[in-house]
């Protein structure tokens, strides 16, 4: 049976969870829009259909906790507190954007909040987050590391690699797999001999979970459970997160290799309505509160859009800078 | 300023102490660089002095020692990391490449990734094609990397004091050949060698020689028996692969009018036909010949001895090659 809302988190919590996930879809919903019109180019993942994942793990967190991620990471960002306008304006390559336009979609970065990356190979942010993680024990620092990849990245030498350091050195690492099922277009089922990511920690004696990663509570319990757990043992904890993305690995990609009922049988299940209709059962909010929060997230998003229109390109000199310190 | 003779080894362990004593934020790690201390005891007196929490030993997982050391650098801590040998550096080319020289430039100058990475490296031992192998123009061609490689003692204690304070990733090369050679090392522990910049360690008037790391101690060696003909060399020790010095090379060649770059690496796209390049670009009116490249041969190290050492250029083919060029041979 399913937890009551309420007993979970307050009111204004769960409307600020529903929010983030429709500013997510929203802001992934304009990219493709921008893409078409070539405003954004380049390799572009979009994140509709796993905003709960995000969503939830990141209220699971502390704000000084150190987080990565790999190169479908707009919403980690934006839910991290990044300024939609600027996430906007790296993607069109702007001046304004956050990295200045040299970092683009894959290479989101803000210190300011502890976002510490999308890094765009495979399985790069495992031994990072590992030494992030190390750097923060070495100065006492009450932070934890979580570090999201995909179901591709575990056939990575790094991801084997890295759960052993991690657990050898007693780090405080959060591994967050977001499951939803490919690797561009292999099924997980045929890269993974052992699909059932979660076991796969049993070789390093990390303790693992399995969530549904289309249910942002689910998600939100299992990573503060988690957190806690990896700030009290000062140990690595692994939670696979089942999700699914419902567009194509990226803008190139039709997303032909999946099947229409497998799609629909997911489509049903997306995070966004299944959550509004939970908020309104229980009394949280009313359709005209909700229609409020995302028209507001959509008025966001087109500021964020005509932000990055608007903003100047990088001055030619700005291509020879920032390569040494 | 005081001096004291010791090896190479013992002046970048020195290096090590002094910056580990100085900032508690320098930390070491690496495979067998604690208990054992170091696979060459560059590392040796480390564990004993700094402790566990500072000086780390690490599984055999190569890509994530430099990732580890990278995550870490971001972190705020200053890691010296070192890969067993240069040859498994190949093994940690991703976290090299994409990420530790990356990471600076991708991210809008957000981070700094102060971080440095040792590596015995060079051919010479008997140690065949896997363990023999000189790498170094594959860092030089990644911009974002500083690369230093001393000849001697007391340049491999400044430079890597300068790594390790520098607030760039640097690849710090180490050759093993030159471990227990000897030299007069400056005392002060404030002593830097600045990274990129080479020096002069013999001046002369017909011909330059650009050499690096053991090729400095061939090319002196070859220089001091061109004395006794009568042919001046003027020998530059590059010290920093990247960035290069154009600076000196240039000055030296434009005085001599004649070049010979000593690589140990392979000839082709090694480091040699790119400084040649460079001196044909700055110095052409002056060059009164073509600029020579005395080179490791293209071939994997072979084990025998006797083949061995027709892989590496000796002191003897740096003299001929100089007599050539002199002698207008080419």
């Amino acid at each position: 049976m399913e937890t009551k809302l309420r007993m979970v988190l307050p009111d204004q919590e769960l409307l600020r969870l529903y929010e983030q996930m429709f500013l997510s879809r929203e802001f992934e919903e304009h990219c493709a829009e921008q893409y078409t019109k070539g405003n954004i180019t380049g390799f572009l993942h979009l994140y509709s259909g796993q905003e709960a994942v995000a969503v939830g793990a990141t209220a699971g967190l502390h704000k000084e906790d150190y987080i990565l991620s790999a190169y479908r990471e707009h919403a980690q960002a934006i839910v991290r507190g990044a300024d939609p306008k600027r996430v906007m304006a790296e993607l069109f390559g702007k001046a304004t954007g956050l990295c200045k336009g040299k970092g683009g979609s894959m290479h989101l970065f803000d210190p300011s909040l502890n976002f510490m990356g999308g890094y765009a190979i495979v399985g790069g942010q495992f031994p990072i987050s590992v030494g992030l993680a190390f750097s923060a024990k070495y100065r006492n620092e009450d932070r934890i590391t979580a570090c999201f990849f995909g179901d591709g990245a575990v056939n990575q030498g790094t991801f084997h690699e890295s759960l052993n350091w991690a657990q050898l050195w007693e780090l405080p690492v959060l591994f967050i797999c977001e499951n939803n099922f490919y690797g561009i277009g292999t099924e997980v089922h045929r890269s993974s001999a052992l699909a059932s990511i979660h076991r796969r920690t049993c070789g390093y004696d990390i303790p693992s979970e399995k969530v549904d990663g289309m249910d942002v509570i689910a998600v939100y319990k299992a990573v503060k459970y988690a957190a806690e757990k990896v700030r009290e043992t000062g140990r690595p904890y692994f939670i696979e997160a089942a999700t699914y993305r419902f567009r194509g690995h990226s803008m190139a990609d039709p997303g032909k290799y999946r099947s229409a009922a497998e799609h629909e049988l997911w489509k049903s299940r997306d995070p966004l309505p299944g959550f509004a209709k939970r908020l309104l059962e229980e009394g949280i909010a009313t359709r005209a509160a909700l229609d409020a929060i995302e028209a507001r997230c959509t008025v966001k998003v087109e500021e964020a859009v005509t932000f990055a229109e608007e903003s100047p390109w990088p001055e030619d000199s700005e291509v020879r800078e920032d390569i040494y310190v | 300023m005081s001096m004291s003779e010791m090896t190479y080894r013992d002046a970048i362990n020195l290096a090590l102490k002094e910056e580990m004593r100085r900032d508690p934020s320098v930390v070491v790690l690496g495979e067998d660089v604690a208990l054992y201390e170091g696979s060459f005891k560059v590392t040796r007196g480390l564990l004993s002095e700094f402790g566990e929490e500072r000086v780390k030993d690490t599984p055999i997982s190569e890509n994530t020692i430099v990732g580890v050391a990278v995550g870490a650098a971001m972190g705020g801590l200053r890691p010296v990391a070192e890969l067993m040998t240069v040859n498994f550096a190949l093994l940690a080319m991703d976290q090299i490449v994409n990420h530790m020289t990356k990471i600076h430039y991708m991210f809008g100058g957000q981070t700094v990734v102060p971080m440095t990475i040792r590596m015995p490296g060079g051919g010479g031992s008997q140690l065949g094609a896997q363990h023999s192998q000189s790498l170094e123009t594959f860092f030089m061609h990644c911009p974002g990397m500083r690369v230093a490689y001393p000849a001697t003692p007391a340049d491999a204690k400044g430079l890597l004091k300068s790594a390790i304070r520098d607030n760039n990733p640097v690849i710090f090369l180490e050759h093993e050949l030159l471990y227990n050679s000897k030299g007069e090392v400056p005392e002060d522990p404030e002593f830097l060698v600045p990274i990129g910049k080479a020096a002069v360690k013999r001046p002369g008037e017909r011909v330059t020689i650009v050499a690096y790391a053991r090729m400095t101690v061939l090319a002196l060696q070859a220089a001091e028996e061109l004395a006794k003909e009568g042919i001046s060399c003027e020998v530059v020790d590059l010290r920093s692969l990247a960035p290069l010095d154009d600076d000196t090379v240039m000055a030296s060649v434009k005085k001599t009018g004649r070049a010979v770059v000593v690589e140990e690496c392979w000839r082709t796209c090694g480091l040699g036909a790119e400084i040649a390049s460079r001196i044909f670009e700055n110095c052409f009116d002056l060059l009164q010949a073509p600029v020579r490249r005395v080179s490791g041969l293209d071939v994997p190290m072979p084990y025998s001895r006797k083949i061995e050492k027709l892989c590496i250029p000796q002191a003897e083919t740096i003299v001929q090659a100089v007599r050539d060029v002199v002698n207008g041979r080419y």
